[in-house]
């Protein structure tokens, strides 16, 4: 099982300007990254949708590496969004799928059939070209390099170590430092998008 | 006698898309919309993305706005209700100007209508507060400029119900 931390701090090496989706990785990326400025840190603008965002970013911005890390939760409510991202095969689009096998913020309870899914099989048959599965920070610090230098769409499924919330959302300590519409428009600032 | 049908034409719509610099049409098609499609796809400056589920269609547009792109989302009133949760958040929640093209499955001016999807559609719309403007036939081409005008002015989602019952939206 990977740290998710250290995955972040390993992974930063190899960011280079990269845009950076950490979903629900956010509270960590945000101790890590050097450039807030090209982070989308957006909470959970409604579940099942993110790998679709960052499928739409990818495309609209075909000349920067766009870097999800998206949630095996949510990749499950959404899983007819990876046969679109394999039929328009962004080559600029790298999907991390952190799996920590339960809903983490709901109390930690399983995912359906948690243990049997073989995520990077189910992108592979959607058409993803190139695939990944690690459970260890080793393979996954030896890979990385070698991943980011290939063209896109790549999916890399992470097995990580839970980190469940369970207390009520109102009492929950706030780590995010911007709001989202700030994360948005400091991000448009650096791209140079008015819109 | 004969009688002159309206009708809606699809250049009219892609015409209406390239004077608005749409870049991108997120879509989820069905057996009525074909002809549009066969138009699109051969209109360079467009981009098709097809979703499988048209929630997909509110997170991928919000992407492609967020990065600078302007796209269209055409789905069926049907797709749209299934995407509630989608809309609020992902185009709602995060300001997204982008136009709903919605196929009006069921719509009749002049007949009695039969079709729930039909029943529920503004009803919808209107629960989620936004604003529509129904099109029939090509003299209702203003009404689509204006979406996209309303659009940019409340950065908002404003939907364009295509209520064609003589061409073969539905």
């Amino acid at each position: 099982m990977i740290d998710t931390l250290e995955m972040f701090k390993i992974f930063n090496k190899y960011r280079g300007n990269s845009i950076v989706l950490s979903g629900r990785g956010g509270r960590h990326w945000q101790s890590v990254s050097e450039q807030p400025d090209l982070d989308i840190a957006l909470g959970d603008p409604a579940m099942g949708g993110h790998s679709s965002f960052a499928l739409g970013l990818a495309l609209s911005r075909p000349n920067e590496k766009v870097i999800q890390f998206d949630s095996e939760g949510d990749v499950l409510m959404g899983l007819g969004a990876l046969p679109t991202i394999a039929d328009k095969m962004p080559n600029n689009f790298y999907h991390f799928m952190l799996d920590n096998g339960v809903y983490g913020t709901t109390g930690g309870q399983p995912v359906p059939n948690a243990e049997n899914i073989a995520y990077d099989m189910i992108a592979r048959g959607s058409g993803y070209p190139n695939t990944y599965a690690f459970d260890n920070i080793e393979d996954f610090a030896s890979s990385i390099e070698e991943i980011l230098a290939l063209e896109g769409p790549v999916f890399i499924a992470l097995k990580i170590i839970p980190e469940v919330t369970n207390v009520p959302i109102g009492q929950r300590v706030k780590w995010q430092t911007r709001t989202r519409d700030q994360i948005i428009s400091d991000f448009k600032n650096r791209i140079g998008v008015n819109n | 006698m004969s009688t002159q049908k309206a009708e809606l034409s699809p250049d009219l719509i892609i015409n209406e898309f390239k004077k608005q610099g749409v870049t991108h049409i997120v879509w989820l098609p069905d057996s009525e919309t074909n002809f549009l499609y066969l138009l699109m796809e051969q209109e360079p400056s467009l981009t098709l993305v097809p979703v499988s589920r048209e929630g997909h269609a509110f997170s991928t547009a919000a992407g492609l706005s967020t990065g600078g792109a302007k796209p269209v989302i055409l789905i069926q009133n049907t797709g749209l209700m299934e995407s509630g949760d989608s809309l609020r958040g992902w185009c709602m929640g995060m300001n997204i100007p982008v136009v709903l093209m919605i196929g009006y499955r069921g719509y009749t001016r002049h007949g009695r209508n039969a079709d729930t999807a039909a029943t529920y559609t503004e009803p919808f719309l209107n629960a989620f507060n936004v604003k529509y403007y129904l099109v029939e036939s090509n003299d209702d081409a203003d009404r689509i400029s204006w979406a996209f005008e309303d659009a940019e002015k409340i950065q908002n989602p404003v939907a364009v119900l295509i209520g064609d019952e003589f061409h073969g939206f539905n």
